[in-house]
């Protein structure tokens, strides 16, 4: 029961979608099983939450290695959380003024806003920014002409490189009109229409037969892996 | 000069790729000098499909990005609205990404609020907010969007908003808009939307970087222009202000062109540090060391 009822709901919904598409007629059975799927998707926000709770109150409770950053994160989740969810310092909204929570949870100025200004917004740009520092370690460390191809990759990326600046432009600005084929700009555009949209049209090709495949199995029951061990 | 090299402290790196940044950064600042622009086809076909609009049609803007990439994203979006309050269409916004309306909030202050305050909410521009699930979202409102959209961003019922009066669907849109950070983006917009109506609804793109090489495959059918990076956006804001700037354009219009000036540097440096990683690496070979 466990398993099968999973199963059952996997390959119903799976059919009906891959009917709706085929056959016009059958297309509002792909819209419900869709918006099934945008509600499932709201529910699971609840699921990341307690998930996320119970992994880091466990790492705190066993005092494993690193059990203070779950503390801060524990604590940032369940801070904004509370004062997401409750509104808190947010004016009701002027259609409603009798009900607290009419307002508008990103209002400028309340706790909620405060937090992703100040805290979310700085924090997720510094994390992002920071790979800038990790690829110019890495163009330092792992990038070696050992090889044909590797001479290859090499020469693409300082085209594109250099084609992705004004430096493409100046650097090959002297070439007369007919070479200007050769100009980096030109070199660039024509490497990721040609060279680049042929490796990956082949790319999503294979990965869109290996999809099929493998959905194909999901459907039919004989692929469970998604289903876990069942030994929680 | 091997010997130098060859123990280099990943720490000076860190430090040259600082100060390739931040120096273009401050002298950019300081002289207010950008380096020129030569837009390409890709960018002049998202600037033509905006400019193709006539005053009145409604335009879908998907924002399905966040402050981690706002850096690389964010001015292309600015130009985008300021480009749509431009051509006086009707501008929808809507998100993918949880924080995605927050992206809508700047970019709506950033343009809307500060340099066409006459445009007013719900008859000239509606945020519709952020819906999760992902390319299931852009399923269902590729054919209803009431069956997910039943209020704003601010909680009022759409039935009440002016300009949603004649939309039921994507397929209503004279124009699809997304700029994107990654999944759930313009990958999954080309494959919901635009593909099973190709005759209906077609969509231009900005999107980051890494992603511009996996979106090619797409161009032109599916995806008639594309906004690759900061790059993208800075041909796109030339194009933009020289049509709509006038003497002296306002310096936010022309962000991505500034932040291109650390990017060349930075390049430079990346292209340096690989010729520089390869004489050590030839040197080591020829002295017959392990590598």
């Amino acid at each position: 029961m466990k398993r099968n009822v999973p199963l059952l709901i996997t390959a119903l919904g799976g059919f009906i979608l891959i009917i709706a598409y085929f056959i016009p007629a059958t297309q509002g059975w792909g819209e419900v099983a869709a918006i099934w799927f945008d509600i499932l998707a709201s529910i699971a926000f609840i699921l990341g939450g307690g998930n996320l709770l119970k992994i880091h109150l466990k790492k705190i409770s066993d005092k494993r290695v690193g059990w203070a950053y779950s503390a801060i994160t524990l604590a940032a989740f369940l801070i904004t959380l509370f004062v997401g969810l409750g509104k808190v310092g947010v004016n009701p909204n002027p259609l409603y003024p009798d009900y607290g929570l009419s307002g508008h949870y990103r209002e400028i100025g309340s706790p909620f806003w405060w937090l992703y200004e100040y805290a979310f917004k700085p924090l997720t740009a510094t994390m992002f920014a920071m790979l800038a520092f990790y690829i110019s370690s890495a163009a330092f460390r792992a990038f070696r002409a050992k090889n044909i191809e590797a001479i290859l990759l090499l020469g693409t990326a300082f085209i594109i490189l250099l084609g992705r600046t004004f430096a493409g432009v100046y650097l090959t600005a002297w070439l007369p009109d007919w070479m200007s084929g050769l100009k980096i700009e030109n070199l660039t555009v024509f490497i990721m229409s040609v060279f680049n949209t042929a490796g990956n049209r082949a790319i999503m090709i294979g990965i869109a037969l290996g999809i099929a495949s493998t959905s194909l199995k999901v459907l039919l029951g004989v692929d469970r892996s998604y289903l876990g061990s069942g030994e929680d | 000069m091997y010997e130098f090299l060859k123990d280099l402290d990943k720490r000076w790196i860190f430090l040259l790729m600082f100060l390739s940044v931040t120096i273009p950064i401050y002298i950019i600042a300081k002289t207010g000098k950008s380096f020129p622009e030569v837009p390409t086809v890709l960018s002049e076909a998202v600037f033509q499909a905006v400019e193709d609009l006539d005053e009145g049609d409604p335009v879908l803007l998907s924002f399905d990005f966040d402050p981690a990439s706002e850096g690389e994203l964010g001015p292309m979006a600015t130009a985008f609205v300021r480009h749509c309050a431009e051509k006086k269409v009707k501008m929808y916004f809507m998100a993918l990404w949880p924080v995605g309306p927050q992206m809508i909030d700047d970019a709506i202050a950033r343009v809307i609020h500060s340099d066409f305050p006459h445009l007013v909410y719900g008859m000239d521009y509606v945020n519709m907010g952020f819906k999760p699930g992902n390319e299931g979202v852009i399923k269902v409102i590729v054919t209803d969007m009431r069956e997910l959209y039943t209020t704003d961003d601010i909680g009022t019922s759409i039935d009440d908003i002016p300009m949603m009066k004649d939309i039921e669907n994507v397929q209503d849109f004279d124009l699809v808009i997304n700029v994107s950070a990654g999944y759930a983006g313009t990958k999954e917009w080309v494959q919901y939307a635009s593909t099973p109506y190709p005759d209906k609804i077609k969509i231009v793109a900005g999107c980051t970087g890494v992603q511009a090489p996996l979106l090619y495959p797409y161009i032109p059918n599916q995806l008639p222009g594309l906004l690759g990076a900061i790059k993208g956006a800075a041909e796109y804001e030339k194009l933009v202000v020289d049509k709509y700037g006038g003497d002296d354009p306002d310096p936010k219009y022309l962000e991505a062109k500034r932040r291109m000036g650390p990017q060349l540097v930075a390049h430079l440096l990346i292209i340096l540090l690989i010729i520089l990683a390869n004489y050590i690496y030839f040197v080591e070979r020829r002295r017959g060391v392990s590598v």
